[in-house]
């Protein structure tokens, strides 16, 4: 008898969605000092100006994103590290570390994922006219949060 | 980023700073020690070009490096990362996401009577 162990599969067995929404308020409060909750991604639907995104790869495989729009990603720059905040550049840099420590929350969260799930280098992408798609084809967990009143969308795009 | 929020959690925490000098990778990292005399080394695992763990495996051929104390600030909070480590040579270990009380927690020790 064989035994489905895929990311896909163990992400319905144990129910990764509220370990993903802990992993996002958590870093959000330590990091950020702002609470969020979990709000409908369809009543709000976050601007696509700044997506970051961290891959997977081992016992767990896909794409981490964080999105919002550009105002709210300078928002979260200033609020990382101040007025200090002045280039483009550095709202990059911000954005992509949330996105890392999310990811990085996530799979610390994860029970038997001990050294076994490897991290990429952030990458942030930034203009208007561009989309987003990760070429994965497992499940996708969405957590949108309302940070000072705008929505950021964080997805987990996993390999079947 | 990631180093700017931790220069301001140092002082924040009340560690005093003379001077920083940053690196983006190992490697730079490795060029920096061999330039400059520091008395603490704080660094990602992830990190492109040379990893963290890398780097710290290597600081021992940086004769300015030799004896100073290494704390990892980093997302990869696995047991196995922990032990690769402080096996390597660190002497610290902070997971992201973290607080300055934190940062003060495991860098004010192995400071010691240098801050």
């Amino acid at each position: 008898m064989s035994v489905d162990t895929s990311a896909a599969v163990r992400s319905h067995e144990e129910n990764w969605q509220p370990v993903l929404e802990l992993a996002v308020e958590e870093v959000f409060e330590i990091m950020l000092g702002c609470r969020v909750r979990p709000t409908s991604k369809a009543e709000h639907q976050a601007g696509g100006e700044f997506t970051a995104m961290v891959g997977l790869a081992g016992a767990l495989c896909g794409v981490l994103s964080v999105c919002c729009d550009a105002q709210t990603a300078s928002r979260l720059a200033r609020r990382m590290l101040g007025d200090i905040v002045e280039s483009e550049e550095q709202v990059s840099d911000a954005l992509g570390e949330i996105c890392n420590m999310v990811a990085g929350n996530f799979k610390n969260k994860l029970a038997g994922m001990d050294g076994r799930c490897m991290l990429s280098v952030p990458t942030v992408i930034s203009g208007g006219e561009y989309e987003f798609r990760s070429l994965t084809d497992g499940d996708t967990l969405d957590v949108c949060v309302l940070f000072e009143g705008a929505p950021v969308a964080v997805q987990l795009a996993l390999h079947g | 980023m990631m180093r700017k929020i931790v220069e301001r959690s140092l002082r924040q925490a009340g560690i005093d700073l003379e001077k920083v000098v940053e690196a983006a990778n190992g490697a730079e990292a490795l060029g920096a020690l061999r330039e400059n005399k520091v008395d603490l080394i704080l660094c990602d695992i992830n990190m492109p070009v040379m990893d963290g763990l890398e780097f710290v495996r290597q600081i021992g051929t940086v004769a300015n490096a030799k004896g100073v104390p290494i704390v990892m600030i980093t997302t990869e909070g696995s047991e196995s990362h922990v032990v690769q480590a402080l096996s390597a040579g660190a002497r610290g270990y902070i997971r992201k996401p973290f607080t300055p009380d934190q940062v003060k927690e495991h860098v004010v020790p192995v400071l010691g009577k240098k801050l």
